[in-house]
């Protein structure tokens, strides 16, 4: 398989995915039950990512500079600093310790 | 300004601009990357144009990275699995994204993590679907923007974990999740889920992790364990 074929079966079938939800008819989420599973998923899901994106790496679970930066980040989304700041305090957090180690 | 219909719609803006501005940055990143595991411009480009979900993205570039061409099939297995979680935010987004097929075509695109986060945190119709069409706008615009800048300055950038874009992007995850954690029976899940994918990240393929995880919200979704509180308060 060539890289573009791959990327273009790949696309075909995250796009078919995103559709799919559409196909179900909306009376299915507004009964208690599946609508509580369809919120705790993103919940589930964000926090997955969360530590995928913090300790993955190519040899299993690293730990590095983006640790006391995410830590900072749960500091300041307490004190209900503004989104986009505290994203940018982490990133500069993780580059000055990257920098100065 | 006494109209709540123009101020929810205004706080679902500012939430989308919030959002969409410090994602759609970290395209620069997978631009970069994309480069870096041996895609052209135009490959590069093309994914975030056409597959535009971050996590499987990044999962493809990432298997193509290790494996080339030849690992073709995972990459496409790994990039559809982290896509699956879409197909259950448009279950979530569906019901109040109105019109005909084109519009619900262009809304399914769009249909992403930071779409969903910011659109199903809004409190009224009005602000549900300004969040969910300007969060897609903006990063659907500036994540293609960032990419392509990403993939030009590639080279020139090298290691973009230097600059601190990895930790940044872990940090908007945690701030789309940080809303959510206002009741026992959330916060649970997202613990469970985090160790879940903490003990599988280091044994099973990119992307399987949080998959895994979301059985956890299954499990405690179906039971309603710990739901009672909630119920009550």
């Amino acid at each position: 398989m060539t890289i573009w074929q791959t990327l273009i079966l790949a696309s075909i079938a995250v796009l078919a995915l995103k559709l799919l939800g559409y196909l179900v008819p909306p009376s299915l989420v507004e009964k208690p039950t599946p609508a509580r599973v369809a919120n705790l998923l993103t919940v589930a899901l964000l926090s997955a990512l969360i530590v995928v994106q913090t300790f993955g790496g190519s040899t299993g679970i690293v730990v590095d500079a983006r640790i006391p930066a995410l830590l900072l980040a749960a500091g300041l989304f307490a004190l209900r600093v503004p989104f986009i700041i505290v994203v940018a305090a982490a990133a500069v957090t993780a580059a000055l310790i990257r920098l100065w180690t | 300004m006494s109209d709540p219909a123009v101020i929810e719609r205004r706080a679902a803006i500012r939430a989308s601009f919030a959002v969409g501005l410090a994602v759609a940055a970290y395209g620069i990143s997978f631009g970069a990357l994309a480069v870096a595991s041996g895609l052209d411009l135009w490959q590069t480009c093309f994914l975030s144009l056409v597959m535009f979900s971050g996590g499987s993205q990044f999962a493809v570039i990432g298997i193509l990275a290790s494996g080339g061409a030849a690992a073709g099939g995972a990459a496409i297995a790994s990039g559809a699995l982290l896509g699956t979680r879409n197909a259950l935010y448009a279950l979530r987004v569906a019901p109040f994204i109105g019109g005909p097929w084109p519009k619900k075509i262009l809304a399914a695109h769009w249909t992403i993590d930071e779409t969903t986060a910011v659109s199903t945190a809004q409190k009224t119709l009005v602000g549900q679907r300004a969040g969910f069409w300007w969060t897609g706008a903006i990063i659907y615009i500036g994540w293609n923007l960032t990419t392509l800048l990403g993939a030009l300055i590639g080279d020139l950038l090298g290691d973009v974990s230097q600059f601190g874009l990895d930790a940044a992007a872990a940090a908007a995850f945690l701030g789309l999740l940080w809303p959510r954690l206002i009741q026992l029976q959330p916060v649970a899940v997202a613990i469970g889920a985090a160790v879940v994918a903490a003990a599988l990240l280091p044994f099973v393929p990119a992307g399987i992790p949080v998959l895994a995880a979301a059985v956890v919200a299954v499990v405690v979704g179906l039971t309603n364990w710990l739901g009672g509180r909630e119920a009550t308060s």
